[in-house]
């Protein structure tokens, strides 16, 4: 049976956590994504999980590290400069191969940047979570409703990987309130808990050991293992949306609430005849390449990439899959200030009318 | 008569600890404790960078290894999700008194329930011999090579008497391992430690005094004599707290 509640994107993904069976969070306080250790701090309890108030961003991911390595679903989050200190403990947990769920609920940046919502951290998500050179799936809902769905699921992928996995949702749609129709409890047992994991309610007679710290050739097949990880990702989990595509002159890539946004205009330019479409990377790593590279460039006469952030972060990724057939073009606004339905329409209309440059 | 035998706990393989190293002793000492408290399987090491990290290679019970100095947030993870676990973390100066000194303060400000074994031995002795925060005020290392210099290093650290201050903690202790005698009252105070931990009475502490006749460039029984007249006199052994009665 559905249930539906009124809730905040950042409670979304809090109920939707513990659903999905997660009964252990740290957390430091940031804003935009208070609500979600403020929910968690008398929900987890309530089903017999652990909340820990951390004393900083870094021990808390470690915390998570801790617990995730018992086999506990565990999360934290945060907001960008909380994500920069908890990068050294994200990398760990690559390392040592724990799945365990970060939410960056972000802000603008550079450094303490503002509170208020921007989409300054795609770089910092896709290319370098942390130090070392590894990947965790990145995804990025643009709705409450999406955000729980994502969230979810999120432990089932980082468990198959036994990777981390990030949600990154801007702080406006962490604090708008919207319909979420939630899914039910996930009953987990101890069966259920990993086979690696260092638990010993799982019958498990033998030693338990989790390290980060590998022999060179050992360190060396296991970057290569996480290589070759990405690519199945790329074959198997890339997950975007399309909107009014097929006839489509002009492209929108914008993820987000940016997506949001940039409908919005689309519709409005389609009833004034524009043909114009989006496409919506809900992964942004795996990044939507194919979808992006197999589009018909005898039609396309160019791909406008919308994201709440100046200079746009995205770009050099659909432009590798554009591939000089038709030029890209972004508009953007940044550091907390939002985007809103006339800059967006007023930009994608220039372009399309050949007004930009 | 108490036989003396090889502990368990400990991998059946050559050390890779410098000759008169005192972190093998500590080991043992721990080692032998879990297996009187009959805690071996039930026991899971929080191993922490430095030395202290070799034990990747020794320890035969349940480990996990963990960035360095976060440890106590690491044993926070396990122990409140898994209470019925015996959980210490074994740290050494760097780790727990430099890096990770908001993570020990804080686990033994909530009053976690586990326990902190802290190795201190006044220096880097696995990047090679740099100032810790507990290097003695004149004491050489390659990062004050005319001796520390409180002026501009300021003193070291004394962990016991900071975690005793805190109201939380349930036991904090310093032991000397340079004697029998010290090395018998540690043993008895890491048991007394693991004890409170299994009956659940919150974050217990002991700290180490260890050497390293590596980065100290003395011989072992030189270290041994260097802490008799120096360390031991400014870290003073002793039970600082103990709230187990």
């Amino acid at each position: 049976m559905s249930e539906k509640r009124f809730m905040k994107g950042n409670e979304a993904i809090a109920e939707a956590a513990v659903r999905a069976g997660c009964r252990f969070f740290a957390g430091y306080p940031i804003t935009p994504q208070n609500e979600i250790p403020e929910y968690l701090s008398w929900r987890l309890p309530e089903v017999g999980g652990a909340f820990v108030q951390g004393e900083s961003e870094i021990a808390s991911v470690n915390m998570v590290y801790g617990a995730a390595a018992m086999g506990t679903r565990s999360m934290t989050s945060s907001s960008g400069p909380g994500i920069s200190l908890k990068a050294e403990g994200i990398s760990y947990l690559a390392a040592a191969m724990i799945p365990a769920l970060i939410v960056n609920i972000s802000r603008g940046g550079p450094g303490l940047g503002s509170i208020q919502p921007a989409q300054s951290d795609y770089l910092q998500a896709t290319k370098a979570l942390g130090h070392g050179g590894f990947h965790a799936m990145v995804f990025a809902p643009n709705s409450a409703q999406e955000a729980a769905d994502l969230v979810y699921n999120a432990w089932d992928y980082a468990e198959r990987d036994r990777n981390p996995v990030l949600v990154l949702m801007d702080g406006c749609l962490g604090n708008i309130m919207e319909e979420v129709e939630l899914p039910p409890m996930k009953k987990l047992t101890d069966e259920d808990l990993p086979e690696w994991s260092l638990t010993r309610r799982n019958g498990r007679d033998y030693q338990g050991n989790i390290t980060p710290i590998y022999t060179e050739p050992i360190l060396e097949g296991i970057n290569t293992m996480a290589g070759e990880m990405y690519k199945l990702w790329e074959e198997e989990d890339v997950k975007f949306e399309t909107y009014e595509l097929d006839d489509a002159e002009y492209v929108v890539v914008a993820y987000g609430i940016a997506s949001r946004v940039a409908k919005e205009a689309i519709m409005e330019l389609r009833k004034e005849g524009y043909k114009v479409g989006m496409i919506r990377p809900i992964t942004l790593f795996p990044f939507p390449k194919k979808i992006i590279h197999d589009l018909d460039y005898s039609r396309v006469k160019g791909i406008i990439d919308i994201e709440m952030t100046i200079p746009a972060q995205m770009r050099d990724d659909i432009e590798l899959q554009v591939a000089e057939r038709c030029p890209v073009y972004e508009y953007g606004r940044s550091g907390g200030c939002l985007l809103d339905d006339e800059g967006v329409y007023d930009a994608i209309k220039e372009i399309v009318t050949g007004g930009a440059n | 008569m108490a036989e003396y035998k090889r502990s368990t706990m400990i991998a059946d393989a050559p050390s890779g600890y410098c000759p008169g190293c005192l972190h093998s002793l500590a080991t043992r000492l721990i080692s032998d404790v879990l297996e009187e408290l009959g805690q071996g399987d039930n026991s899971l090491n929080v191993i922490s960078v430095g030395c202290s990290a070799l034990n990747i290679l020794y320890w035969n019970g349940d480990f996990l290894s963990v960035a360095h100095g976060r440890a106590p947030a690491a044993a926070t993870g396990i122990k409140r999700t898994n209470p019925e676990r015996l959980v210490f973390a074994y740290q050494g100066d760097g780790d727990l008194c430099a890096i990770g000194l908001a993570e020990i303060i804080s686990a033994a400000n909530r009053g976690e329930n586990f326990t902190v074994i802290f190795a201190n031995n006044q220096t880097y002795g696995m990047t090679g011999g740099q100032m810790a925060p507990t290097t003695l005020i004149g004491q050489k290392s390659t990062t004050t090579v005319y001796g520390r210099d409180p002026q501009t290093t300021g003193y070291p650290m004394k962990m016991c008497e900071l975690i005793a201050a805190l109201e939380a903690p349930a036991y904090v202790a310093r032991f000397a391992l340079n004697s029998p005698k010290g090395v018998r009252e540690a043993r008895a105070g890491i048991k007394k430690a693991f004890q409170a931990q299994l009956d659940g009475r919150g974050f217990t502490f002991v700290e180490l005094l260890t050497n390293c006749p590596t980065n100290w460039h003395m011989s072992p029984l030189q270290t041994l004599d260097y802490m008799n007249m120096n360390t031991i006199p400014y870290f003073k052994p002793g039970v600082y707290k103990d709230k187990t009665e």
